[in-house]
């Protein structure tokens, strides 16, 4: 569709793009291996050698923010993917039937949702032990019922338009008009809280790992990295600084590709 | 001819025998008596192979019930509606919600096509051009969305749509009411044309007197949840006997009032 993109979603996107590519490039070739100590340059400030300087154990933070935004992003992936296709399966079967599984599906969303899902996260990781993986499943759970409200409230929406009624007329099954005749009109709402939810991701990846109950070292993550930058505050202010500027760009892309993408939204 | 239409037997299209159905109301506080609402009170008619029906009432008299149960979108609590068609398919009123938004036209006309299976993407693309070119649009329209088209396009559109699988009898729910005066027009002479050439047998609900008399052979006229009248177009427009049908005619200018 001929569309202007919005101002928002333009620049959402070149943050975004950016960022992506540094990580890409990091995933290949990183100026220092990111866990290598150098005693000599530990806290050693901005220069040529080391361009974000060293943290307290002289490891080059350039190389650290890269590795560390590569697996920040990694568990903002796959939590929002669990969070998504769980949600858009709970969703689709309980708007779209209605009844008394809806009733029951939608209480226990109401209790969940009366959680912070960082504190449910929280739980979660109690039960199952730290490491980025319990992250994302923990993270990935504690996501589900924003995304099942979402979808179901939109197929309550559209389950009673026409289109439906003639797809049913056609012959189609519950399953078929579902997943493909509601599900596309479903998935511009969608995406923007997909966004939304990446952001959510981001910043409780980077909460749980401050709180030192997240990523656990030596994986670098955004969150830790902050974590263990706060002792150092004063004298290398630049150890906090970096990764918390790359954590806000990561936030600001996403939310403002969400702005974009609520924006041009809209077929009819 | 009885109160309820022709009553007749084997050899039709379509037969509806005493057709009742009850919706129940909203209660308005916890204590209220669950009440239920007669919305057809026994409805009877059938149709013949080709045949344009006319079907006419006020607004919640029950048309688009009665439309719903003969599609089997809703069920009744008695009666039965026996069709010799397999596919019986509706035009809904609304050209706005009734072609999905998120789908190329191409797409919404292989639809019925690809949920019978049998038929190669080539197939089905060539019907779904064919069949833009017989409801009068042109084949590029196949890549468009809905919202890139006009009211009367996509009326065109739900037709073909609904004429895929070549069904034999159609419902065309207040059809082209939500189109202006010359579109309408148009889509009127397509339905008509079409059912020349395919044979197809119309149950046409409107509320519009003058529209149904342009097109239909047979009319029934209902008022809530019964019909009143029923026979030729000729017959009912011109010599009315229930006191209902004389007020419709009369509201809409096709019968003096003085008549008495």
């Amino acid at each position: 569709m001929k569309k202007k993109k919005s101002k928002n979603y333009k620049i959402g996107a070149t943050i975004t793009g950016v960022l992506l590519f540094f990580i890409l490039v990091g995933l290949f070739w990183t100026p220092y291996d990111p866990d290598a100590m150098d005693n000599a340059s530990k806290l050693a400030g901005v220069s040529f050698s080391h361009i974000m300087g060293c943290d307290n154990f002289g490891r080059d933070i350039f190389s650290r923010v890269l590795e560390g935004s590569k697996i920040t992003l990694f568990v903002a992936v796959g939590t929002v993917a669990i969070g998504t296709l769980c949600g858009i399966v709970v969703g689709a079967f309980t708007g779209y039937y209605g009844g008394i599984v809806d009733e029951l599906f939608m209480r226990i969303n109401d209790a969940l949702f009366a959680f912070p899902s960082i504190l449910l996260g929280l739980v979660f990781i109690s039960l199952l032990g730290s490491g980025k993986y319990n992250v994302i499943v923990a993270l990935g759970v504690a996501f589900i019922p924003s995304f099942a409200r979402i979808v179901r409230s939109e197929f309550i929406r559209c389950k009673n338009m026409d289109y439906v009624k003639s797809a049913k007329l056609a012959g189609a099954g519950d399953l078929r008009i579902m997943f493909v005749h509601i599900l596309p009109n479903v998935m511009t709402v969608l995406s923007s809280s997909i966004m939304i939810g990446f952001n959510n991701a981001v910043l409780a990846e980077a909460g749980m790992s401050y709180l030192g109950i997240g990523v656990q070292p030596p994986d670098a993550s955004l969150g830790r990295m902050l974590s263990e930058a706060q002792t150092y505050l004063f004298s290398a202010p630049g150890f906090a600084l970096f990764p918390g500027i790359v954590l806000i760009l990561m936030v600001l892309g996403f939310s403002l590709l969400a702005e974009g993408i609520k924006e041009g939204a809209g077929y009819a | 001819m009885g109160k309820n239409g022709d009553l007749a037997g084997e050899g039709q299209l379509l037969t509806v025998k005493d057709v009742r159905i009850r919706f129940t109301q909203e209660r308005h506080s916890l204590f209220e008596k669950k009440r239920k609402k007669e919305v057809l009170k026994g409805v009877s008619f059938s149709m013949r192979e080709g045949e344009v029906l006319g079907l006419v009432g006020e607004s919640g008299c029950g048309k688009s019930t009665l439309a719903k149960v003969i599609l089997g979108l809703e069920k009744a609590e008695s009666g039965e509606v026996i069709h010799r068609s397999q596919h019986p398919q509706m035009v809904f009123q609304d050209p706005y919600g009734s072609l999905n938004p998120a789908k190329r036209i191409g797409w919404i006309l292989e639809e019925p096509l690809r949920i019978r299976g049998g038929y190669t993407a080539q197939e089905r693309r060539a019907r779904a051009l064919a069949m833009l070119g017989r409801v009068g649009l042109e084949e590029k329209i196949a890549e468009r969305y809905p919202s890139q088209l006009s009211g009367g396009q996509r009326q065109r559109v739900c037709i073909g749509a609904a004429l895929m699988l070549e069904p034999k009898l159609l419902i065309a729910d207040e059809a082209v009411s939500a189109l202006d005066v010359t579109i309408q027009a148009q889509v009127l002479s397509l339905l008509l044309s079409l059912k020349e050439e395919m044979g197809l047998a119309i149950l046409f609900i409107s509320h519009d007197m003058r529209v149904v008399y342009q097109m239909c052979d047979r009319v029934l006229i209902m008022k809530d949840g019964q019909f009143v009248e029923s026979g030729d177009v000729d017959t009912v427009y011109f010599s009315p006997r229930h006191p209902y049908t004389k007020e419709l005619l009369v509201a809409a200018g096709i019968r003096e009032e003085t008549e008495k």
